[in-house]
């Protein structure tokens, strides 16, 4: 970088070099568990996902209608002030179609990430989730969503409900 | 302005950028800073304060990491402190620095910033799932590249920008990285926009050359006061402005194509500049460049373009080296690399070499008295911002 130096520090490794022990390493796994308290906003938030219910909190003084729930607003910095149930419908803000795991493996068929903006709520409010139904191969995934096109929830069978974000399996393509 | 000291450049270090280091982040750290002590012509016993920069601890596996990597950092028996803001955290180191400094408190600073994504196995991918919300987003078996392929789609999808427009940025800065002697290997390359788009895409619209690797570093830099900085060298750079800013990690309740919060970083450095004018005042600058998009969607958050306009810049030519705005002369982190907080200082060596005429085949073409380098992290939240002056 700077032309006054002239070696710059560093052993870059290759795989073999680890493979072959020439270059140690010593190994540890972390085997943490975690029991998260979903809190005030999300425990009623999960107990109405539980009941096929997306709820939402308004604060009165912005008129927000806000998914994820907080019972504080951000903006106003006082307490929101009510629960409201809004729709399982709503509309595509953004997409991707991902072939790679969380673990960065590859996968053939596709999954296709989006942002919903949930009916009822503020504009430009909503979640992530998964879409659904819309094809398995890029051609036909991107032939097929746009921003802004109609959606709604599929959710799981109401006994297998465990009040969590996949009660909602993924969301579908709807007429609207 | 309300602070005590004017806070200068005087010396800056870096480690090559490399898939896996031999060396261990503390062996990273002492590299660097041993390097920016030697360009600044200082020794350990003139620096007052250490300032220290590196990312989430779940790359090294070591909680205390900024404790951990203290002794390689010159950090003991000194007032020592680590920031952090995920990417954002290189840029941001210095603006923790110049705190330091202009404050009064101290005349000399060593600000370091150390990144070791490679120990965790199989891929560091695994240890960004922990930066995602518990209850909303990991169940759904998130990855680091869903949300980036999100936000860069808003930004296609709002301007109507193609995937091929936005690969331009990574031929242009994979080929400046040919002439960065510290570009971690197989990243700096000659290639077209159709080898770009017609990469193995990760997450459409996201390709493999178009997002930055995985990488083991370490940058350093030397600030002074004002009065330490007129006896040490003739060259000082100066600190002209600082600026960070945060917005809501509730990601999905903003609109994702314009980076509102690198905007008001942005204000808060230029106006400390006495920069009424961006686009003419800003000679060079080094735009965090993580995924090739990122670049235009920040120069547009700088206020270097405006809102959509980035990619024609970007296509007239305007953004080379040898164009009216340089933006990422070194390669940035698409041509050299991306050690997290490392990656930021590289940027800031960048510009404080530029403005010293020392970036020998990286130069710019045009006269440079004034650059500006960038970073941005979090949950797509944080901007970070400096403006470096001669």
């Amino acid at each position: 970088m700077s032309v006054n130096i002239k070696e710059w520090p560093g052993v870059p490794l290759k795989d073999r070099d680890i493979q072959s022990g020439k270059a140690l390493t010593t190994r540890w796994q972390v085997k943490a568990d975690y029991a998260w308290d979903t809190g005030m906003a999300m425990g009623t938030f999960l107990t109405g996902l539980k009941e096929g219910k997306i709820l939402a909190r308004q604060c009165d003084k912005c008129g927000r209608t806000v998914v994820p729930p907080r019972m504080f607003c951000e903006w106003c910095f006082r307490p929101t002030d009510r629960w409201v149930e809004v729709k399982d419908t709503g509309r595509v803000n953004t997409f991707s179609v991902s072939y790679v795991l969380w673990d960065a493996t590859r996968v053939e068929k596709p999954t296709v990430p989006v942002v919903v903006e949930i009916d009822g709520c503020s504009p430009g409010v909503g979640f992530m989730h998964i879409l659904a139904d819309v094809g398995t191969t890029l051609e036909a995934i991107l032939a097929k969503v746009k921003v802004g096109m109609a959606v709604k929830a599929v959710w799981k069978p109401a006994a297998e409900r465990t009040g969590a974000i996949t009660d909602i399996i993924h969301f579908v393509p709807r007429e609207g | 302005m309300g602070y005590k000291n004017r806070v200068a450049v005087i010396g800056a270090g870096l480690t090559k950028f490399m898939r896996r280091a031999q060396e261990t982040g503390k062996e990273l750290c002492f590299e660097a800073a041993r390097l920016a002590l030697d360009s600044a012509g200082l020794e350990m016993k003139d620096i007052d304060c250490v300032a220290m920069a590196t990312a989430p601890d779940a790359f090294d596996g070591v909680h205390m990491k900024g404790e951990y990597l203290a002794d390689g950092a010159g950090g003991f028996r000194k007032p020592y402190m680590r920031s952090y803001v995920g990417g954002g955290s290189g840029v941001f180191a210095i603006n923790h620095g110049w705190y330091h400094v202009a404050s009064g408190h101290f005349d000399a600073c060593l600000v370091v910033a150390e990144e070791k994504m490679s120990p965790v196995m199989p891929h560091p991918q695994a240890a960004f799932n922990a930066i995602y919300d518990q209850i909303m987003e990991r169940p759904l078996g998130v990855n680091l590249l869903w949300i980036f392929a999100l936000e860069m789609n808003r930004y296609m999808q709002v301007h109507g920008i193609s995937q091929e427009t936005i690969a331009l940025v990574s031929v242009k800065n994979k080929k400046n990285g040919l002439d960065h002697p510290c570009a971690q290997a197989g990243i700096p390359g000659n290639y077209t926009v159709k080898e770009v788009v017609d990469s193995e895409i990760m997450v459409w619209p996201v390709t493999r050359l178009m997002v930055s690797p995985v990488s083991d570093a370490a940058g350093a830099l030397v600030l002074v006061s004002e009065r330490l900085a007129r006896r040490l060298t003739d060259k000082p750079v100066w600190i002209e402005g600082v600026g960070w800013h945060l917005d809501t990690s509730y990601w999905t309740n903003r609109d994702l194509y314009y980076p509102k919060y690198v905007e008001y970083a942005a204000r808060m450095a230029y106006r400390m500049a006495g920069i009424t004018d961006p686009k003419t005042e800003i000679h060079v600058a080094e735009i965090y460049d993580p995924f090739a998009y990122k670049e235009l969607h920040h120069m547009e958050g700088l206020l270097l373009a405006d809102k959509g306009e980035a990619p024609k810049l970007l296509e007239k030519g305007v953004t080379q080296r040898d164009g009216a705005l340089p933006v990422c002369p070194s390669g940035g982190l698409m041509g050299v690399g991306n050690p997290i907080a490392a990656s930021g200082v590289m940027k800031l060596a960048e510009i404080y070499w530029q403005l010293r005429g020392e970036a020998g085949a990286r130069q710019v073409s045009r006269p440079v008295r004034r650059g500006l380098a960038q970073a941005w992290g979090d949950l797509m939240q944080v901007g970070t911002v400096a403006i470096l002056g001669v």
